[in-house]
């Protein structure tokens, strides 16, 4: 991805250093996204994915990675877009997760990964409080590209690993729980 | 400074874990020398760390401690359960202590501590023949020069003086030495304080040669010179005169200083460490080596049995026996220290579990290799392929048996439970520990410690009956609490057996239905309703004791167990006893697992698990599509058809090809219907990640040899899942 940056916004970065940040912006569901380029680990392409079963639609399944077991999270199914097609231009976008003293890698699958670019600050606004159909604590600001909003995610909400496997627990119950008025052990 | 804190913390813990051993051992053999010179070497060793350290209040409370220690070696004080009592007491302070210093930097302890530690002392001290512990720190530390002059009673030495004996022989005249000579040259080296000429051999004056030497020296020398250098002096008159040069008082202290110091690294003759500290000369030690090997000569030319060179060199007055014993101990402590250090490799855990990590990286790449030979039919490589992977093999199970260790400390452990709670319930209770020597991986070790607390506190409290019970019940007043450890199959068996009360199912039964968890006509096994002791809020005990008995427990146990891939099962018969087995592997790290494929995906189940395999084809076996349960051979049983419960997506209408693989967890026997068998092949586990915590039936993932991701099944949960699922479709 380094040669996505020119040599110009590089000697940009560096001398306005801390008012403008790089980003890494993507297509998920159709729309484009951001994250910060501080938070990626790595892009791949989609290689074969074992499905986990018992897990909500939005876990994609687990990939290889170099021999560590890694999930991958479908972005546009998260933000409630709908399941994505894997096609030529899908891919991962690896993201380091922590919780509590412990990281996790988590794959994104996005539609396309377009290319980085330089937000100022003076470019990033709050989050609206409506007008989108996504979760606002997903949302981290708006981020003004030309006439354009991009918005940029808040990943530790997106793949809180505590929402996602949260709801792994009430997806692989869903038919338990029912029982547990006449099975009080459950 | 933190890391040294740690290692003391950590050698600390491992000390106090063996004094505490030893302690427990001299409960039945008070007299054995090996457990008092444990106890003795951890506080020993502990002050001398902490001495280091500058822990000054651990240096306070073990100096006492080791002083009575020595008494006791010394015979001054025998060994009774009180002393045994107050013993453990210390080195639970101890143990206190070193967590005071792990978690505050403040130099002062606080007053509860400080307190307690007094106490101990007093009462440590205090007993029958005691004198306060002040005295007896001083009666110690001056038994080294008391000891030296009884040793040496008639050589009445004064203060800090050598004492130098020179005995010519006949023809040292003739050899022409002049005894005066020497006497004069020995002057430059110090101040002769005394000479004493005595005449030896000379009965009548009128006996005497003229040219015979009968002259006997005894010089009182003061100087700072060392033995060696006093000796050069008679260098040239070693042959025609025996020499004899004893330290003064303050030299010999400091020998014992030195041998103190010594490092106790590597293994050294007697002799080497004696010159090594100045006590003793090269010359010296020849003489006496000569000396050894001319007494054994005659007589016995194979025994063997030569006279220790120690005490060769005592008789020759070379060195006092005081340095020659202080200088054996140092060897004995060299030697334990060389037999344990060459035994044993201390090793970060985590390179070891860097190492496996690689290990399974292997395995993997080597299945992925075995996989391109086949798919290409490589014929002539394929025995270099078969040998690399039997020597992964090997480099595997060698590897993981780095991580194993015995389970017999951990059952020892419970020594001190089993004498503390029986003496607090005041009850009489034996514990039995057999199969000790059964490896398993230190991470199960580790996490197996507090479900079995929990299973022996138990066995304690509510198993065994108080001793007037047991006598009018016609049993034993002691109570025998039994843990046996084997291997079986991939697993490791563990059991925890009384010979108490045991469990009455109907009591159990009767309290599950009262808490609803089950129905007063659902029939139940005898077995089924011991599993329900495992459920959460069962307790069948009314009253809450300060060990057990509040019902939560029995299902933390089950679920750690659980965790660890284990099983646990209870059997029990009232008024004869309980027995918990738990169901172990060996290793978390590497199983050999049985691959199914379900719809497109590879699954994993643990081989171990796996009782037999049986084709669609085979009329052997029949599905009970309502009723949820297979008909093999006339046995019935659950079944979880794979596909179906995974919702994985396909076509239903598409006729499968469906094999039933049986699967078996302690006694309970299920089966699951797959699509694809794929055979046996060794399973690397990783671990599936936070986002899978919550996740019931997967117990974690490997790697394939052709790159993709297979998961392992966790045949256990998803029965318990199915059943779940499917009672609640039942009752809809």
């Amino acid at each position: 991805m380094g040669d996505l940056i020119t040599q110009d916004s590089e000697q940009e970065a560096l001398t306005e250093a801390g008012e403008t940040t790089q980003y890494l912006t993507f297509l998920a569901g159709a729309e484009r996204f951001a994250i910060g380029i501080l938070d990626v680990k790595e892009l791949i392409e989609v290689s074969t994915m074992t499905q986990v079963p018992m897990t909500p639609d939005f876990i994609r399944g687990v990939i290889n990675l170099r021999g560590s077991v890694v999930p991958v999270v479908d972005l546009s199914s998260r933000l409630g877009r709908g399941t994505s097609e894997l096609t030529k231009r899908s891919c991962i976008v690896l993201v380091e997760i922590s919780l509590e003293d412990e990281s996790q890698t988590i794959g994104m699958l996005v539609d396309e990964v377009n290319q980085i670019l330089e937000i100022s600050q003076t470019h990033i606004q709050p989050p609206p409080n409506f007008g989108t159909d996504i979760r606002t604590d997903f949302i981290k600001a708006m981020g003004r590209v030309d006439d354009e909003f991009i918005i940029l995610l808040n990943i530790n909400h997106v793949l809180s690993i505590e929402e996602l496997s949260a709801l792994g627990e009430l997806r692989s119950s869903v038919p338990a729980s029912s029982a547990e008025d006449t099975q009080p052990e459950e | 400074m933190n890391e040294a804190k740690q290692t003391f913390a950590q050698e600390s813990e491992e000390l106090l874990q063996e004094m505490e051993d030893a302690l427990l051992s001299m409960e039945e053999a008070p007299d054995d020398e090996e457990n008092l010179n444990s106890v003795f070497r951890a506080m020993h060793t502990i002050k001398g760390a902490a001495g280091i350290f500058g822990f000054d209040y651990i240096v306070a409370f073990t100096h006492p401690v080791e002083t009575e220690m020595d008494r006791v070696r010394g015979g001054e004080r025998t060994v009774d359960s009180d002393l045994i009592a107050v013993l453990l007491n210390c080195k639970d302070h101890t143990a206190a202590l070193v967590d005071q210093v792990l978690s505050s930097d403040d130099p002062t302890l606080p007053d509860d501590l400080q307190q307690q530690g007094d106490e101990l002392l007093a009462q440590l001290t205090g007993g029958a023949n005691q004198s306060p512990a002040g005295d007896v720190i001083e009666t110690t530390t001056e038994l080294t020069p008391e000891g030296a002059t009884e040793a040496l009673p008639t050589e009445a030495l004064p203060n800090d003086n050598w004492l130098i004996s020179l005995k010519f022989k006949q023809d040292a005249l003739r050899n022409g030495l002049d005894p005066l000579s020497f006497i004069r040259y020995l002057g430059t080296l110090g101040t002769i304080v005394d000479v004493i000429t005595l005449l030896q051999d000379l009965q009548e004056m009128s006996a005497m040669d003229a040219e015979s030497c009968y002259l006997e020296f005894r010089i009182v020398f003061n100087s700072d010179a060392d033995k060696t250098a006093i000796e050069n002096v008679f260098e040239f008159a070693q042959d025609d005169c025996d020499i004899r040069i004893l330290p003064p008082h303050s030299k010999q202290q400091h020998y014992l200083e030195l041998l103190n110091e010594l490092p106790e690294t590597e293994l050294q003759k007697l002799g080497d460490i004696l010159i090594q500290v100045g006590a003793l000369t090269r010359t010296e030690l020849e003489a006496g080596l000569k000396e050894q090997i001319e007494r054994a000569a005659p007589g016995t030319d194979d025994t063997g049995e030569h006279k220790p060179i120690g005490e060769i060199l005592v008789e020759q007055q070379a060195v006092e026996k005081q340095v020659v014993e202080g200088a054996l101990k140092k060897q004995e402590k060299s030697r334990s220290r060389a037999a344990q250090e060459s035994r044993t490799i201390r090793v970060d855990s985590g390179k070891l579990g860097q190492l496996i990590n690689l290990v399974g990286e292997l395995v993997i790449s080597g299945a992925a290799m075995k996989v391109m030979v086949e798919r290409h039919g490589l014929t002539d490589v394929e025995e270099v392929a078969s040998t690399v992977e039997h020597l992964i093999e090997l480099i595997r199970d060698n590897a993981l048996q780095l991580r194993m260790v015995q389970i017999g400390d951990t059952f020892s452990r419970f020594r001190r439970v089993v004498r503390d709670v029986s003496k607090d319930l005041s009850k009489e209770i034996e514990l039995r520990i057999t199969g000790g020597e059964s490896e398993l991986d230190k991470t199960v070790v580790e996490k197996i410690n507090d479900p079995l607390t929990h299973l022996v506190r138990n066995s304690l409290d509510h198993g065994i009956e108080r001793p007037e019970v047991r006598k009018e019940l016609g049993k034993p007043t002691k109570g025998t609490v039994s843990l046996n450890a084997y291997h079986d199959s991939g697993h490791i068996v563990i059991e925890i057996k009384d010979d108490g009360a045991g469990l009455d199912p109907e009591k159990i039964r009767a309290k599950a239905e009262a808490i609803g968890m089950v129905k007063p006509n659902q029939v139940l096994s005898r077995q089924e309703i011991f599993r329900l002791a495992f459920e959460p809020g069962l307790s069948t005990k009314t009253e809450a004791s300060k060990l057990s008995g509040r019902g939560v427990g029995m299902d933390v146990v089950k679920r750690n167990i659980e965790s660890l891939r284990g099983t646990v099962e209870l059997d029990s018969e009232l008024g004869v006893g309980t027995t918990v087995t738990i169901h172990l592997p060996l290793t978390l790290a590497i199983i050999d697992g049985f691959l199914v494929g379900a719809q497109g995906e590879t699954y994993i189940v643990p081989l171990s698990m796996v009782e037999e395999c049986v084709e669609m084809e085979s009329q052997e076996w029949s599905v009970d599509d309502e009723r949820q349960y297979v008909n093999l051979r006339g046995e019935v049983m659950p079944y979880i058809h794979l596909s179906d419960f995974f919702g994985t997506p396909g076509n239903p209408d598409e006729k499968r090809r469906e094999s039933l693989v049986v699967v078996r967890f302690g006694r309970t026997k299920a089966g699951l219907l797959v699509d694809e068998l794929h055979g046996e092949q060794q399973t690397v586990i990783k671990p599936m990640g936070k986002v899978f915590q919550n996740l019931k039936g997967i117990s974690g993932a490997t790697v394939l040899g052709s790159g993709d991701i297979a998961l392992i099944l966790d045949i256990q949960g998803l029965i318990n899942l199915a059943n779940r699922q499917h009672s609640a479709i039942v009752r809809h």
